[in-house]
């Protein structure tokens, strides 16, 4: 264990000055402050859906497009379902697909990115050549077209997401790795005679974790958005679960007459990812990641 | 110093068949895939209708009893002569014609939320750059946010309630020709061309911010205000142009984002582009359209890159060097 120290030694400062500005930033950044204050209320509400929700999301009921009132704060649909509780248990589903979603991306792209960069040769030619033939296509267009081959349903939307998103977290692992693999703590860890393995994921990821983690908090709502829209179109989970593109696609026909069935579901969709892009915004200066685009 | 013809024509010709390879990629991984679909294809493409006979006459006309190999080699020649097989629903239309018919009305609704975009983005960022750390900055900073935190389908839900519904400025769905005259034409696109175009509009508008603030540090900027030109001939003359240079790499991935938004809107609005064509190909499992759809899109999108990498070899000799 004493052979490790001196490695040791030299990763651990960079990581270190990285935690303190990241708190001194958070400190000061007024807008990731809001974006935590948000997301850490949807999460609360996520969490403590069952408890919250004043009805059964799917209980119907004859009072059907009724006003926002006093009994149902946010109306009801068309079915005469509490658009409050629907809303209330579709924040469950929306987090669990973001979360989920990105860390199957986040482990797939990545091990794949740092045994593209580690190893270079066919291995990088092999797994790079899949990674810009997936570059050609638009994400979402990735995302419908697996739930188009794959079939619906709350599993294959999670996997069809987290695939199409997995190349952006190999480029970046890849190129990070490409780098450090140079600098000097690696020779060190080689001569010593770590195994492949232990420098690739102990000592070389810590140090390219700041762009992973926030190209990880931007996915996290692009991927809520992804689900949201595939529910809207009629591809994503059981239409029996209250999602929040599901609730937006079934009160569409009638938001000429009930508008709070347009209205809110989609304020809940807007508020969460505006949240995640503020904490991410906020990540971006605190970690100095340069704007990819 | 303006580098020599012959290296830029190396450098497209790279490019094209760097272009033809992916798009001849994307074509194969297209074919292989649909044949992944679990269960049986042909019982879900023939639903509850399928009788035996019917069956072998869908295997054979879609060649299914041939090796896989011939079915892709027959597939794949027949695509470059322009066949991309004939939809499984209705009245059997060629997938080209259908694809044909829908082209130029997601190529207009592109288009359309492009020049939307620009209109928000330009001023916007030019605004908040030269007004820095200022209530304006902000304001524009908070758009920007929101802009990319809205699902283009809600704002496009928004947009008819507001415009379509109660206000009864603009029609709520379809689309008309510009062969019926331009403002019908225009006016079935600009609500859902809004839909898409602010997203767009927020990437953009913050990648001029921050390209023009670099851009403002530089000499010859010092050297414009010290031959006492006014501020705005300093920003649109000097800055605005050399900001762009930048934006241009981003606009590719942008247009990403402006052909999933359109895949999304054009269903809002029952504009029969190739997004509700691809998405009304997955619901009646039409494979062949879905097929032709996702190649045009990606077509579409490989294209787009292409020409954005050439305008940027273009603005910016040194990268035909590398």
């Amino acid at each position: 264990m004493m052979s490790y120290l001196p490695v040791q030694d030299l990763v651990q400062p960079e990581v270190a000055q990285k935690k303190s500005r990241m708190r001194s930033v958070f400190g000061r950044d007024r807008k990731a402050q809001v974006g935590l204050f948000i997301l850490g209320f949807f999460v609360l509400i996520a969490v403590f859906a069952p408890l919250i929700a004043p009805f059964d999301p799917n209980e119907m009921s004859l009072n059907m497009m009724e006003n926002p009132s006093g009994t149902h704060w946010l109306g009801t649909d068309d079915l005469g379902r509490d658009l409050l509780s629907r809303v209330i248990w579709g924040t469950q589903i929306s987090l669990f697909v973001g979360v989920s979603t990105v860390t199957l991306a986040l482990v797939a792209g990545v091990t794949l990115g740092v045994l593209a960069g580690y190893y270079g040769g066919w291995i990088d030619t092999i797994i790079m050549r899949y990674i810009d033939l997936q570059w050609a296509f638009p994400n979402f267009i990735i995302a419908v077209y697996l739930v188009a081959v794959f079939g619906t349903g709350l599993l294959n939307v999670i996997v069809a997401i987290s695939l199409a998103f997995l190349d952006d977290f190999a480029r970046i692992a890849r190129s990070m790795v490409l780098t450090l693999k140079e600098e000097q703590y690696v020779d060190a860890a080689r001569v010593q005679g770590f195994s492949d393995a232990r420098i690739m994921f102990r000592h070389i990821l810590p140090n390219a974790l700041a762009p992973l983690i926030v190209q990880a908090t931007v996915s996290v709502s692009y991927a809520i958005l992804g689900e949201a829209s595939l529910s809207f179109l009629g591809l994503g989970v059981n239409p029996n679960t209250p999602t929040w593109g599901l609730i937006l696609a079934d009160g569409r026909s009638f938001i000429s007459q009930a508008w709070w069935l347009g209205v809110y579901p989609g304020l809940a969709i807007m508020l969460v990812v505006l949240a995640i892009n503020f904490v991410g915004d906020g990540l971006r200066d605190a970690l100095d990641v340069r704007e990819t685009g | 110093m303006w580098p020599a013809r012959p290296l830029m024509a190396a450098y497209i010709l790279r490019r094209l068949v760097g272009a033809a390879l992916v798009m001849l990629a994307v074509a194969t991984l297209v074919f292989f895939m649909i044949r992944l679909v679990p269960g049986d294809p042909i019982a879900a493409m023939l639903a509850d209708s399928g009788s035996p006979e019917a069956r072998e006459a869908m295997i054979s006309r879609l060649g299914l009893d041939q090796p896989v190999i011939v079915q892709f080699w027959k597939w794949f020649t027949s695509m470059l002569q322009g066949d991309l097989g004939a939809s499984i629903y209705g009245n059997n239309q060629p997938v080209t014609k259908i694809l044909a018919e829908a082209l130029p009305r997601t190529m207009s609704l592109a288009f359309i939320s492009f020049v939307i975009a620009l209109l928000i983005a330009v001023p916007a960022g030019i605004l908040s750059a030269t007004r820095k750390n200022t209530a304006t900055d902000t304001v524009v900073s908070l758009f920007a946010f929101l802009g990319l935190s809205m699902p283009d389908f809600w704002l496009a839900i928004l947009l008819i309630i507001v415009f379509a519904a109660n206000l009864q400025w603009l029609p709520a769905i379809g689309y008309v020709p510009l062969s019926e005259g331009f403002w019908p034409w225009l006016s079935h696109l600009i609500l859902p061309s809004i839909a898409i175009g602010t997203g767009f509009s927020a990437i953009i508008a913050r990648m001029i911010r921050s390209s023009m603030l670099e851009v403002m540090q530089a000499d010859y900027m010092r050297t414009a205000a010290s031959k006492g030109l006014t501020m705005r001939v300093q920003m649109l003359r000097h800055a605005f142009p050399n900001a762009l240079i930048p934006v241009v790499t981003v606009i590719g991935i942008a247009f990403a984002l402006l052909i999933s938004g359109a895949v999304v809107v054009e269903n809002v609005f029952a504009i029969k582009g190739l997004g509700r064509v691809l998405i009304q190909g997955i619901q009646n499992r039409d494979y062949p359209v879905v097929q032709g759809a996702v190649l045009v899109v990606s077509a579409f999108f490989v294209l787009a890159n292409l020409a954005v990498d050439l305008l940027y070899a273009v603005i910016d000799p040194r990268i035909r060097y590398s």
